[in-house]
C-alpha cells in the first residue's frame, strides 16, 4: 500500500494539470462563442491542411 | 490559389494571417475605438469570413471579431471612422448591420458572473473526479487505516472545494434566510455544511461512511443547472439589452443663429427648436412651429392613414414624419415625453407576470420545507430508537438531506428552459422572461393587432384595374417625384405593370398635401382629397385630379405581413380562438380579417378598449396572448397572460412583451405554442422523475441503509435522466 504515498500526489496533480488547462481556456474567452468557434474551425483561412494543386 | 508546398504549412497560415490581419489599419499610433454591430442575420461560416474579411479591407479599421453566439461584430478601429458608415457598408454587401451603444451594453457584467459560474463548476468538477476516484476505492472494501487516510485525502480536496464553488449557494440562501424565507438554496446549503461536517467527524473518528464526494457532487450538479439558466438569460438579456441600443436616439436642434446640431435627446429641453427631416421619427413632444407635412401615427394609435400636420399642430414623440422638413418647438423631451409616461405607466401596472408563480417556484415552495421536516423527524426517529445515539441519529439526518436534495430538482428546470429558449432563439423568437414558456403553453385566446403586426403597415395599391391608362401615366409621372409611402406604392405597382410614366413639367410637392404638375397644359395635382376639393372615401386612398375632370381615387390595402397567413392558420388549426383587436378604421380591418380568416374582429379600438377586452376574456377563464407593436398595444400586451411582439415595434412596447420575434416573419408564433407545451410537460416530468426518485431514496434513508454509494447512484442517475429528459423537446416550427 506505500505505493499510495506517491499515486495519491501524482492523480491529483494530474488533475491539476487538467484544472489549470481549464483556467486557460476560461482566461482566453474560449467560451465566449461556441457557435462561432465552430464554424471558424472549417473555413479556409488559416487551414493547416496540405493545399491542393 | 497554388500555394508552394511547404515543410511548415503552420507558418504559412501564420504569415498569410499577418497579412490579412487589419490590412486598412492606416499605422498611424492614434488610441483606437471600439465600435459595436448587431449583425441579426448572420449565421454561417461564410459570415464570419465575409463580414471580418471586408471589414478589414476598410480604411482605418485595425480589427474585427464576429461573436456568433451573440450575434455581434467588434471592432477596432481609428477615431475618425463612423459607426454608421460601417453599418452601411455591410448592409449594401449583404449582412444586415446596426450601430450599438455600447454605452448600453453591460456585457462586461453579465459575462463576467457568467465566467464565475463557469470558472466554480469547473473547479467543482476537478475536486469530484479525484474524490471519487478515492470514494470508489472505499466502497471496494478499502478498510481500517487505508479508508481513513481516503477520507481524510478526500477532506483535503473536498472542503476548500465545496466551501469556493458552493458560494452562490451560501450566498442566496444567507440572503433568503436574512429575509425570513425558505428558497431552495436553504436545503442545499445546510446538506452541503451538515454533510462536510459529519463527514469530518466520521473520518476522525475511524467511521465507516464519510459523505466528501456527496457534498462535491451535489455542488457540481447544480452549479451545472445554475450555469446554464445563467447563460440562457445572458443571452436574452444581451439580445434584448442589443434591441435597446438600436434606438440611439437623437435630434437636430436649430439654434438661433440658424445652425444645426446633431444632440441626445437627454440634452434637449422644452422650448428649443427641432427640425424633422422627412422618414425621421419625432423625437419629442411639440408643436409644429414652420413646415407641412403628413405623420405616420401607426406606431401609436394603429390608425393606417397618414394625419395632416401643420403649424399648430401638437405631434408626440414616435410619429413618423412623410413629406415636407418640420420645426417643432419643444413642449416635452426625454422622460417627459408621452411616449415615455406611456411607457412608466405601464411598467408600474401590474403585470401578468407577477401573477403567475413558475412551476420552480411551485415546487420549491413544497418541497423546501418538507425536507427539513423528514431530516429533523429522522433525526429524532432514530434518537428515540436508538435510546440517544447522537452520531447514528445525524448520520441519517444528513443521509435523508442528501439524497432528497435537488439535484435533479435544480437541473429539471433549466435544462428545459436553455433547450427549449436555444430552440426559439433559432427560429428568430427572443425569449425576454423566465415564465414566458409556462405561460405561453396554456394559451387558448390569440389576441392580434393589426397594423404593423399582422400588416406591414406598407400600403399596396389596390384598384389598379378602375383606372385609365392615361391616369396611371400621369399619377406615376407624380408619384415618382415623392417619398411618401401611397406615391411609392403607386409607382411599384404602376412599374410592375409595365406602365411608363406621362411627361410632366413643373412638378413639385407641397408637403402635407401631395403633388402639383404640369401635364399637356392642364394643372394635375395627387394628394389629400381637401387639397384637391374632392369628397373622401373611407378608406387609405389618395386622390389625382387632371385639370377640371373629378378626381380619381387610389385605393390601397396594407400588405400582409411575411408569414401572418400561417400563424393564424396554424393557431386556429390547434383550436385556439383568434382575435383582431384594432385601432384603425372598420373598412380597413375587415379587409384584413377577411383575408386572413379571422371571424372575431374588432375596429376603432382605442388602448383601454383593447386592455377591456383582454380583461374580459381572461375573465371568462381564457389565458390570452396578445401579440402587437404599437404603443396603443402596450396596456393590452400587459394585461395579457403572456405577450409577444416584433422586433420593429417601440421599445417601450417590446419591454412588456415577454417574448420578441427577430426576424420579419410572423410564422413561428404558431409552432411555438406547441413548442412550449412540450417543455412545460418535459418540466413537469422531471419534477416527476425527481419525486420518483426521492420515493424510492427517502425510505431507504430513513431507516438507514442509505451509503454514500446509494447517494452517488441515485444523485447521478436522477441528474442524468432528467438532462436526458430535456433533450427529447419536440416541437415543429
Amino acid at each position: 500500500m506505500n505505493v499510495l504515498v506517491y499515486l495519491i500526489p501524482i492523480s491529483i496533480l494530474l488533475g491539476g494539470f487538467g484544472l489549470a488547462a481549464f483556467f486557460w481556456t476560461l482566461k482566453t474567452q474560449q467560451y465566449d462563442d461556441p457557435e462561432g468557434d465552430a464554424h471558424r474551425i472549417l473555413r479556409d483561412e488559416w487551414d493547416d491542411a496540405p493545399p491542393k494543386d | 490559389m497554388a500555394a508552394p508546398i511547404s515543410a511548415c504549412p503552420a507558418c504559412d497560415a501564420a504569415h498569410i494571417a499577418e497579412d490579412t490581419a487589419g490590412k486598412g489599419y492606416r499605422g498611424n499610433g492614434q488610441e483606437a475605438q471600439r465600435i459595436m454591430l448587431s449583425l441579426p442575420t448572420a449565421y454561417c461560416a461564410a459570415c464570419i469570413v465575409g463580414v471580418e474579411g471586408s471589414l478589414q479591407q476598410l480604411p482605418g479599421v485595425r480589427s474585427a471579431r464576429v461573436n456568433l453566439t451573440l450575434k455581434r461584430a467588434t471592432i477596432e478601429a481609428d477615431h475618425d471612422v463612423e459607426p454608421q458608415e460601417l453599418a452601411d457598408f455591410l448592409t449594401s454587401i449583404g449582412y444586415e448591420a446596426y450601430e450599438l451603444d455600447p454605452g448600453v451594453l453591460s456585457t462586461t457584467a453579465t459575462e463576467k458572473s457568467s465566467r464565475d459560474l463557469l470558472m466554480r463548476m469547473g473547479v467543482a468538477g476537478f475536486g469530484m473526479m479525484n474524490v471519487m476516484l478515492l470514494s470508489v476505492a472505499v466502497w471496494a472494501g478499502a478498510t481500517d487505516a487505508t479508508r481513513d487516510l481516503f477520507h481524510w485525502v478526500s477532506a483535503a480536496i473536498s472542503l476548500p472545494i465545496v466551501a469556493f464553488s458552493g458560494q452562490p449557494f451560501f450566498k442566496s440562501a444567507f440572503t433568503s434566510l436574512r429575509a425570513r424565507r425558505l428558497n431552495m438554496d436553504v436545503p442545499i446549503s445546510l446538506a452541503l455544511i451538515l454533510a462536510s461536517s459529519i463527514s469530518i467527524y466520521e473520518t476522525a473518528n475511524s467511521g465507516h461512511h464519510a459523505y466528501f464526494d456527496a457534498a462535491i457532487m451535489l455542488t457540481f450538479f447544480l452549479l451545472a443547472g445554475r450555469y446554464l439558466d445563467h447563460r440562457t438569460r445572458a443571452v436574452a438579456r444581451s439580445a434584448a439589452e442589443e434591441l435597446a441600443a438600436l434606438e440611439v436616439p437623437r435630434a437636430h436642434r436649430v439654434l438661433a443663429d440658424g445652425k444645426e446640431e446633431v444632440v441626445s435627446v437627454n440634452e434637449i429641453a422644452v422650448g428649443d427648436l427641432v427640425r424633422v427631416v422627412p422618414g425621421a421619427r419625432v423625437p419629442v413632444d411639440g408643436m409644429v412651429e414652420e413646415g407641412e407635412s403628413e405623420v405616420d401615427r401607426s406606431l401609436l394609435t394603429g390608425e393606417s392613414l397618414p394625419v395632416f400636420a401643420g403649424p399648430g399642430e401638437m405631434l408626440s414623440a414616435g410619429e413618423v414624419n412623410l413629406t415636407g422638413p418640420l420645426l417643432i418647438r419643444v413642449a416635452a423631451a426625454g422622460k417627459d415625453t408621452s411616449l415615455h409616461r406611456m411607457a412608466d405607466l405601464v411598467a408600474m401596472a401590474e403585470t401578468s407576470r407577477n401573477r403567475y408563480t413558475s412551476l420552480a417556484d411551485q415546487a420549491a415552495k413544497l418541497y423546501s420545507p418538507l425536507v427539513h421536516v423528514l431530516a429533523l423527524s429522522a433525526f429524532l426517529a432514530w434518537l428515540w430508537i436508538s435510546a440517544g445515539d447522537v452520531r447514528l441519529s445525524i448520520n441519517i439526518a444528513v443521509a435523508t438531506l442528501i439524497i432528497t436534495c435537488p439535484c435533479a430538482l435544480g437541473l429539471a428546470v433549466p435544462a428545459v428552459t436553455t433547450a427549449v429558449s436555444g430552440k426559439m432563439f433559432r427560429q428568430g423568437m427572443l425569449l425576454k422572461s423566465a415564465t414566458a414558456t409556462e405561460r405561453l403553453a396554456q394559451v387558448d385566446h390569440v389576441v392580434f393587432d393589426k397594423t404593423g403586426t399582422l400588416t406591414e403597415g406598407k400600403p399596396r395599391l389596390d384598384n389598379y384595374g378602375d383606372h385609365t391608362p392615361e391616369d396611371l401615366a400621369v399619377a406615376l409621372a407624380l408619384a415618382q417625384g415623392s417619398s411618401h409611402p401611397l406615391a411609392q406604392a403607386i409607382v411599384n405597382a404602376a412599374q410592375d405593370e409595365g406602365i411608363r410614366a406621362a411627361r410632366v413639367s413643373d412638378a413639385k410637392e407641397v408637403p402635407g398635401h401631395g403633388i402639383e404638375a404640369i401635364w399637356s397644359g392642364q394643372t394635375v395635382r395627387l394628394g389629400r382629397a381637401e387639397w384637391l376639393g374632392a369628397k373622401g372615401i373611407d378608406r387609405t386612398a389618395t386622390y389625382l385630379k387632371i385639370g377640371k375632370r373629378p378626381a380619381v381615387a387610389f385605393t390601397f390595402t396594407d400588405n400582409l405581413r411575411e408569414g401572418a397567413a400561417e400563424a393564424v392558420a396554424s393557431l386556429k388549426k390547434q383550436g385556439m380562438k383568434v382575435t383582431l383587436i384594432s385601432g384603425d378604421a372598420p373598412a380597413a380591418v375587415q379587409d384584413v380579417a377577411f383575408r386572413l380568416g379571422i371571424e372575431d374582429y374588432r375596429a376603432s379600438m382605442l388602448p383601454d378598449d383593447k386592455v377591456a377586452a383582454v380583461e374580459a376574456f381572461r375573465a371568462e377563464g381564457r389565458h390570452v396572448l396578445m401579440v402587437g407593436d404599437g404603443l396603443n398595444d402596450t396596456a393590452a400586451l400587459a394585461a395579457a397572460h403572456v405577450s409577444i411582439s416584433p422586433a420593429t415595434a417601440l421599445e417601450a412596447t417590446r419591454v412588456v412583451s415577454d417574448i420578441v420575434l427577430l426576424g420579419r416573419s410572423l410564422e413561428p408564433i404558431g409552432g411555438s405554442v406547441a413548442l412550449s407545451r412540450s417543455a412545460t410537460k418535459r418540466i413537469r416530468e422531471n419534477f416527476g422523475i425527481s419525486a420518483g426518485y426521492n420515493l424510492i431514496a427517502v425510505p431507504i434513508a430513513l431507516v438507514g441503509l442509505a451509503t454514500p454509494l446509494a447517494a452517488a447512484l441515485a444523485m447521478s442517475l436522477s441528474s442524468i435522466t432528467v438532462s436526458l429528459n430535456a433533450l427529447r423537446l419536440k416541437g415543429t416550427p
